[in-house]
């Protein structure tokens, strides 16, 4: 994913969040007493997290990390580490007991560390009780499997909808990408006789590659693992899905099976591709770009079809943050949760990430985020959604595994390429998932 | 009257008896452990504890979250039914042996026209030596952008401006092409290294050698057969241990262009251990896949040892 900012851009931000500091009061909230959470005497934290998307996120992130110091006397310090290190610092955080108080992490950390971290029910009922409730994902993730205890605090996710070009569709005779297969099947052909084609990355690309894999599979009524932690991707509903998929791969743009995460962005910024699914990022890319204003222009997104799914299938890339045992301040760790996650500070912090991260909390909605661009309000979305990654099984380090290792990309791309029948390929997948959500 | 009493001289000095830290220090043992000391230290630290706990990680089932438990040799029982493993394996022996013989042909080639009297030879051989000094990383993006389905300069050249091809060319989207487009990359890094270290061999042999052979008549390829390729192979044997170990164990370019794409047809052990460990945590197996590799690379050593460097060299000795 790739990302332009400009100064006009940051300008702009700035204008935004002091709008957006004052329209803080626009967010609902009801009359909830807060939890009672005494701070120890001489409480400092520690906090580890992601490196921004936009340099705003930093900025607000801090200065709202100093107004919790200003109100609490307790000193933060935050450290931003890049994505693919914070796993393994989390890792050696849990097991040497030293370290951060907090870590935001991402997506299935807080389920991989549970024993090591202290729950956070009170914080997340407060806030769920304020802010219009917990969205879909956020509980998902948030709470231990089959329970109502939290062990983490999603902070926002990153979602990756269908980015399609209004002009192409709709020459194609459509008005918006339908939400069936057979529809979505009719369009890509009709793209492809227009020599408009679209295309989705098959190739080992952790993100794009993925999300689009599993949206394949579960908009299907497919799943990898079983609500028990088996493999339950060999079923009928994965063999229709790669039967479907052959004949959707064949409307492609050549060489997706080569696709990394950015390629899509390559191809798709220089007109040579007009449908495919992608985080904001390349539209904000597109727009800040004056050679590719007009593509922007002509870009809309919308949610990945649903076919038969109740919910558009996509798992977003989610902000987790967990507070660890070996804290010597766990309430003034939850405190600063808390506090970063109530609207004074959380909708500005929303509104400078442009809609990069999707609010948890119902309530957020109603952020000015979503107004500003009407093609980014769908992003807000993200969270309302029943699937997660290792769709049906415990969030367990085997569906990080599983990701990491393309267990979904290669069962969809060797049935694209035609290397596999479907029933192979999904005994190959079953398989590989077989190994890594084995019992331990 | 003065009598002058001269005072008793001593010329030999008294000798000190040493004290007991001199001694110390005098003795030999304690000598030897304080010098060793230092670079055991740090060898045992860098080298042989992480080496060491790579492969006792190799027979638990530790994962990034949490360290594991001792499980014998389950994690290669499983990587040998695992048939990712076996095509990682396949294809890090065929990668490491067709890019060894393209960069050895092709060195050797390059060695022997550097080595010929030319002008701006020192500048030639510097401007050679290109591909090697940029980092790896570097080269396998422009190597990235060169193979891309979509933008490859290749397929730019064939089909807008020579018009041979009507659709681009699809380097990394099927097994074997992407096999070879990542070989070639490699040998193209590879290739200075080569040619700068044999022309250093071949700059040590004598012209005298030569100059004997031409009286006798020889041609330019029996002076190429019986005088410069027995003289270098000594130098020839220990860089092409170097080099098998470099592309055997090598990361970065496959990383960077494929990732191990397209399903998995490119994987090396490298980076399938890599995969497996970090991104997707399994630091067992990522392990197990990371010792897996250490038979091959003994194999590899000890034939560039005894199969190439069995001859003398200079010495005058037998040739066997």
């Amino acid at each position: 994913m790739t990302f332009n900012i400009t100064r006009r851009l940051i300008g702009g931000l700035g204008a935004g969040m002091i709008a957006g500091q004052a329209g803080a009061q626009t967010i609902a909230a009801a009359n909830v007493p807060a939890p009672r959470l005494p701070l120890e005497s001489g409480a400092t934290l520690r906090v580890l997290r992601p490196v921004r998307f936009v340099q705003p996120d930093e900025e607000v992130f801090r200065a709202n990390a100093a107004r919790f110091t200003a109100a609490t006397g307790v000193q933060v310090r935050v450290d931003f580490v890049a994505w693919e290190d914070i796993t393994q610092q989390t890792g050696v955080t849990a097991n040497t007991g030293a370290g951060p108080d907090i870590i935001i992490g991402f997506n299935e950390a807080p389920h991989v560390f549970q024993d090591k971290l202290i729950e956070l029910t009170d914080v997340a009922e407060y806030l769920g009780a304020k802010y219009g409730g917990w969205k879909q994902l956020a509980q998902k993730y948030g709470k231990r499997h089959n329970s109502n205890n939290w062990i983490g605090l999603p902070f926002g996710a990153s979602g990756g909808p269908l980015v399609w070009r209004k002009s192409a569709v709709n020459e194609a005779g459509f008005e918006r990408p339908p939400e069936d297969h057979a529809g979505m099947l009719r369009l890509c052909q009709a793209l492809r006789r227009n020599n408009k084609p679209a295309g989705f990355a098959l190739g080992n690309a952790v993100g794009d590659g993925n999300g689009f894999a599993n949206w394949v599979i579960w908009s299907h009524g497919g799943f990898l693992v079983n609500e028990d932690g088996t493999p339950g991707i060999n079923s009928r509903e994965t063999v229709a899905a790669l039967n479907w998929l052959r004949e959707f791969y064949a409307t492609f743009i050549p060489g997706t099976l080569a696709w990394g995460d950015i390629s899509n962005n390559r191809a798709y910024a220089s007109n040579e591709l007009f449908l495919t699914s992608n985080g904001v990022s390349l539209y904000f890319a597109l727009k800040n770009d004056p050679a590719t204003a007009p593509i922007a222009a002509d870009t809309e997104h919308t949610l990945l079809p649903r076919g038969l799914a109740r919910t558009s299938p996509m798992a977003g890339l989610t902000l987790n943050s967990m507070v660890f045992r070996h804290s010597r301040f766990p309430n003034a760790a939850k405190a600063f949760l808390a506090f970063m996650l109530e609207a004074p500070q959380y909708d500005p912090w929303l509104q400078a990430n442009l809609g990069y991260w999707a609010q948890p909390l119902n309530a957020y909605n109603a952020s000015a985020t979503w107004t500003g661009d009407p093609k980014v309000a769908i992003f807000k979305d993200t969270m309302d959604s029943d699937f997660w990654l290792g769709f049906k099984g415990p969030i367990s380090e085997g569906s990080a595994a599983a990701n990491a290792d393309y267990v979904m990309v290669q069962m969809c791309a060797s049935v694209a390429s035609g290397q596999a029948t479907p029933e192979a390929a999904a005994r190959e997948a079953e398989r590989r998932a077989a190994r890594f959500f084995r019992r331990r | 009257m003065s009598v002058t009493t001269a005072p008793e001289l001593h010329w030999s000095k008294t000798r000190r008896e040493p004290g007991w830290l001199t001694k110390f220090f005098d003795n030999k043992a304690v000598l030897v452990v304080a010098c060793l000391l230092p670079a055991f230290g740090l060898l045992g630290v860098f080298l042989t504890y992480p080496l060491g706990l790579g492969i006792y990680m190799a027979f638990t089932d530790t994962t990034i979250g949490r360290s594991g438990v001792w499980v014998g040799l389950e994690n290669f029982e499983y990587l040998f039914t695992d048939p990712i493993f076996w095509n990682a394996v396949f294809f890090s022996v065929f990668y490491t042996g067709i890019a060894t013989i393209g960069k050895f042909g092709l060195g050797l080639w390059l060695a022997l026209l550097l080595n010929q009297h030319m002008p701006f030879k020192s500048l030639i051989r510097a401007i050679i030596l290109l591909p090697w000094i940029v980092p790896t990383v570097l080269s396998a993006i422009a190597f990235w952008w060169i193979y891309d389905p979509q933008f490859s300069i290749i397929s730019y050249v064939f089909v807008d401006v020579l018009g041979w091809r009507e659709t681009n060319i699809n380097f990394l989207g099927s097994e074997w092409p992407a096999r070879f487009s990542l070989i070639v990359a490699n040998v193209w890094r590879g290739i200075p290294f080569v040619a700068i270290s044999l022309l250093a061999g071949l700059q040590t042999i004598s012209p005298s050698l030569y100059e004997a052979a031409l009286l006798d008549g020889a041609t330019a390829w029996q002076r190429f057969r019986f005088i410069t390729f027995p003289m270098l192979l000594p130098i020839l044997a220990i860089v092409m241990t170097f080099s098998i170990i470099f592309t055997f164990t090598d990361f970065q370019l496959v990383y960077a262009i494929t990732r191990g794409g397209p399903v998995n047809s490119t994987h090396l052990l490298a980076t399938l251990a890599f995969q497996r460990g970090i991104p997707g945590g399994q630091l067992g197996e990522g392990a197990a896949i990371a010792v897996s590799m250490i038979p091959f690379l003994v194999f590899a050593t000890l034939f560039s040892y005894f199969a190439l460097a069995r001859r003398k060299w200079q010495q005058g000795e037998g040739n066997d």
